[in-house]
């Protein structure tokens, strides 16, 4: 059995008196799609946070690539975050920049490419989301499906071995939806790149998903393949996969 | 009773927190400044956008203090029967000493430091700055550090053309309004000025930049909640750092300008 890329062990998280991350143990494979699920509020974001430490565990752990990532600061913190790319649930482009100039940032401010260079990847990289039309707009001038995309770019653009994405598809219409779909699946097999998506969009999560992991309370509720889980018998997870607001998940 | 003193323990707690957050994001600016090199653009940027820009509005509030401030004297003067001749040195210590740093910084912190807490608080809100973090960028060296260095910077900057604008406001007021010739009010001036307080008047100046950078980024940085949580911080940047100014004068004054 090989080593998982990341490993989340025991761990919690509380804001103020609320408990959000109450146990979560996952491990997660090299090249693995992993989709966490879960209600809105449970935890799903801070779990994605917390795997380029964007926020602390109150305690527990998060491995990647062997190295307990609690310890890693300065440096060796920005290399890691190099070796990840996030898609954020707003996009969260920056708004006094233009398309090209968010997809090149990271580039521009790691400073190991050239001018030429980082135009022919921002090029690259908008073209493989269909945007190179759009190169020299500000975000404001974008639908929300586009600032996805152009989010997308972004993430794909230091070439990173993980991709992470924050509701990829919240929010959009059911043709963008799947055409966001359809992107995270072709950077998933063309780029060879571990991903872990959070979403409760289960169109989404079956498209995209290797595994697909539910959080509930707080714990990893139920852990499976796509075709597993359309046929558990998990109470609570069918009550969610379903749709239903009857059964044993309390709304609220 | 007992819920009053806990409402008072708990906003003394946070009071102390905030100052805490405060001198820590002084802190991890000054550890900053060793990468200055890496933002030179963005530098140049912000001393545009914050110094620059304001320089009109600084401009229109050192007139009608410098004017008030002439005003003022004379009616005191009169009202002590005090010879019109020190009008020039009145207006001209008053100036600079106090009325140019301490109104400019508060103009600046209401124009800045209330721009920089909203603005940063978006882009607390919208996950631009921990996109900023994933992305392997120092939003402190990409946002704070530029902001900070360039409010340290400008504040001293804009005092100069306040001093020298409201001296000229206060000098039009004597000679339309209280009958004193210009080379009365400029001999008054000139015998009373000291380079001594003029150099006092910038440290204070470049001190209460300092302040409304830090203040501004800190609460722009600790926004939370969406529109509202913004409009408080922005509030919030605005009254710390005006309070903080008046503070930091009072001490200025002990230390600089002793009696």
């Amino acid at each position: 059995m090989p080593e998982p890329l990341i490993q989340i062990t025991d761990l919690h998280k509380k804001f103020d008196r609320h408990n959000v991350l109450s146990g979560v143990n996952l491990k997660i494979n090299r090249g693995e799609s992993i989709v966490v699920i879960g209600q809105s509020g449970c935890g799903k974001s801070v779990l994605l946070k917390h795997l380029v430490k964007l926020l602390e565990p109150d305690s527990g752990t998060v491995v990647f690539d062997g190295q307990d990532i609690s310890e890693l600061q300065g440096r060796k913190l920005i290399n890691l975050r190099r070796r990840y790319g996030m898609l954020f649930q707003s996009a969260a482009l920056f708004d006094s920049l233009t398309v090209a100039e968010n997809v090149g940032l990271g580039l521009k401010e790691e400073r190991s490419h050239s001018r030429a260079e980082i135009e022919a990847i921002v090029n690259e990289k908008l073209s493989m989301v269909g945007l190179s039309e759009a190169r020299d707009k500000y975000p404001d001038e974008l639908s929300g499906g586009m600032r996805k995309r152009v989010g997308l770019a972004r993430a794909i653009a230091g070439d990173p071995e993980v991709l992470l994405y924050d509701e990829p598809t919240t929010g959009l219409d059911p043709i963008t939806a799947d055409m966001i779909n359809d992107l995270i699946v072709e950077l998933n097999t063309g780029l060879n790149v571990t991903s872990v998506a959070v979403t409760h969009d289960m169109t989404s999560a079956y498209k995209i998903a290797d595994r697909i992991v539910m959080l509930y309370g707080g714990k990893v509720e139920y852990d499976g393949t796509p075709e597993e889980i359309k046929s558990t018998s998990n109470e609570i997870v069918r009550q969610f996969i379903s749709g239903s607001a009857v059964g044993p998940i309390r709304v609220g | 009773m007992e819920t009053g003193l806990t409402t008072l323990g708990r906003r003394g707690v946070s009071f102390i927190s905030k100052l805490g957050g405060i001198t820590l994001m002084l802190a991890k600016f000054i550890a900053s400044l060793k990468e200055m090199h890496r933002s030179i653009g963005l530098i140049f940027e912000q001393l545009y956008v914050l110094g620059v820009k304001s320089l009109p509005l600084i401009v229109i509030i050192s007139v009608f203090v410098g004017a008030v401030s002439a005003w003022q004297a004379a009616y005191q003067f009169k009202f002590i029967g005090a010879p019109l001749r020190y009008l020039g040195q009145a207006v001209g210590k008053a100036v600079v000493i106090e009325l140019a740093p301490v109104l400019s910084a508060i103009v600046f912190a209401g124009r800045v430091g209330a721009g920089i807490a909203a603005e940063l608080g978006t882009m607390r809100v919208t996950e631009q700055i921990d996109a900023l973090e994933s992305m392997g960028i120092s939003p402190i060296r990409y946002l704070v550090m530029p902001r900070v260095l360039s409010c340290l910077f400008m504040v001293p900057f804009l005092v100069v053309f306040a001093n020298f604008i409201a001296i000229m406001g206060g000098l039009i007021v004597s000679v339309v309004g209280v009958d004193v010739s210009s080379e009365t009010f400029l001999n008054g001036f000139r015998n009373s000025f000291e380079l001594g307080d003029f150099i006092n008047g910038m440290i204070k100046a470049a001190v209460f930049g300092l302040l409304i950078g830090v203040v501004g980024c800190y609460e722009g940085f600790h926004a939370r909640g969406g529109a509202q949580g913004v409009g408080l911080a922005t509030t919030n940047s605005v009254v710390i750092s005006s309070v903080l100014i008046l503070i930091f004068n009072f001490i200025f004054a002990l230390i600089l300008f002793r009696i």
